[in-house]
């Protein structure tokens, strides 16, 4: 019963780490959509300069750690002057790195949209991002539903990183009671149950987005 | 310019040790992963209800689990219930167990895509469920599953990169190790950065290599 109370005495700082992680990964896919989308429409621009450019960053975030990239973002930006909280580091490098896989899945939902449907609209004189805004993207996001649940719950795990980084979300929060009590097994366990349900809880969320979207159709 | 290149030049030692730790270990989790998630793919096409209910368990859990938890409760959870193990082999179990889920997700979809006639037209002929792996269901899925089973490799490779916390002296570590040193932050980092693009890139040459030789 001594592990009961171990977890009982820890559950609520452990769900107040959780509400971070789930802070932290939610803004940085929320904030990574709309920047996805442009460097999606990037990759596919007319423009070859351009989309040499968008392929650059994406294959630079998508070939390297996340925590390689976490790290260089929390120690770089002070040495070019910008001084920053680690948990905005730690959003700023969870989006920067989202970015780059969501255009991946924003392209994929782009070409399954027949070319001809922005040709009409552009021949009716829509202009190009009023086309893209209007008629692309609402039907993009409801074929990448799927993909995008996945990229939630691939962040959401990607998130424990950033507790290297001293931002006390649950990986952080879990190690410092691990110090304290010197119960690892029981208190990581319980973290993993944790990530376990949020993930599942997310994915239920995406079913159900999806089923609604369907409907829509 | 000559400085940031000599900091380069005095830790390509250090740096090109930690590359061949993150080469070796993730060599090898693949193999575990590939054995393991080839073995969970069969067990889930029987027809026994429970032990498709204990496979779909576990690749659940492995992928909804972030990777660091399944090291930390090996590595700092393992010694309470007896399990002793040293920094690398975890890394490579953990990897190795962590990708096996995702590699059972991948062999399972090209089961999927052979067709239901040949499977019992090789059991009328009298093959065993072996041998229909062995010989018909892996030898015509393998075109389609090359792509994804590299994309996973080179998701294990950046993972690998999180053996750093738990003290394998591999790529990550050796770079932090160079910037607690040196409080250079651009070169060690960028360093890094270059040499897991380089074996990220050599493994996807690899596996366009594999994917002509599987075409038929």
């Amino acid at each position: 019963m001594a592990t009961l109370a171990l977890i009982q005495d820890n559950l609520p700082i452990m769900l107040w780490g959780t509400g971070v992680t789930v802070l932290v990964s939610g803004v940085a896919i929320i904030l990574g959509m709309p920047l996805g989308l442009v460097l999606c429409f990037g990759l596919t621009s007319s423009s070859a300069w351009l989309r040499r450019v968008s392929r650059v960053y994406q294959s630079l975030w998508r070939g390297t750690p996340i925590l390689v990239q976490l790290l260089i973002i929390y120690y770089l930006l002070p040495l070019i002057g910008i001084n920053v909280a680690p948990i905005l580091a730690a959003i700023i490098a969870l989006t920067l790195n989202t970015i780059a896989f969501q255009a991946e899945i924003f392209r994929g939902g782009l070409l399954a949209i027949p070319p001809g449907q922005m040709e009409a609209a552009r021949m009716v004189g829509i202009r190009k991002w009023s086309a893209r805004i209007y008629i692309l993207i609402p039907q993009i996001f409801r074929l990448i539903i799927p993909s995008l649940v996945n990229e939630t719950i691939s962040i959401l795990k990607n998130s424990s990183l950033v507790s290297v980084i001293a931002v006390t979300e649950l990986m952080r929060v879990s190690q410092q009671i691990v110090a304290t009590t010197y119960r690892p097994f029981e208190i990581y366990i319980t973290a993993a149950i944790i990530y376990i349900v949020t993930n599942f809880l997310l994915s239920l969320v995406g079913h159900a987005a999806e089923q609604r979207l369907a409907r829509g159709t | 310019m000559t400085q940031f290149l000599d900091l380069w030049v005095q830790y390509a030692p250090l740096m090109l040790a930690g590359l061949v730790t993150t080469a070796w270990i993730c060599a090898l989790a693949t193999v575990l992963g590939i054995v393991i998630g080839l073995i969970l793919a069969c067990l889930e096409g029987l027809d026994a209800k429970p032990l498709r209910w204990a496979v779909r368990t576990y690749i659940e859990i492995m992928r909804g689990l972030p990777i660091l938890i399944l090291l930390f409760v090996l590595y700092y959870g393992g010694p309470s219930i007896g399990l002793r193990l040293d920094a690398e082999t975890v890394g490579v179990l953990g990897l190795g167990f962590y990708g096996a889920a995702y590699f059972a997700e991948i062999f399972r979809s090209g089961f999927q895509s052979i067709p239901k006639g040949q499977i019992e037209a090789a059991r009328m002929a009298g093959l065993t469920g072996t041998q229909i792996v062995r010989h018909i269901k892996l030898p015509q899925m393998l075109v389609l599953i090359t792509p994804p089973m590299v994309n996973e490799v080179i998701i294990l490779i950046k993972e690998s990169a999180v053996l750093s916390i738990i003290t394998v002296a591999e790529l990550t570590k050796n770079t932090t190790q160079f910037v607690n040193e040196t409080y250079a932050v651009i070169q060690p980092y960028l360093a890094a950065a270059l040499l897991y693009w380089l074996l990220v890139e050599a493994v996807a040459q690899l596996g366009k290599f594999v994917e002509r030789r599987v075409r038929f």
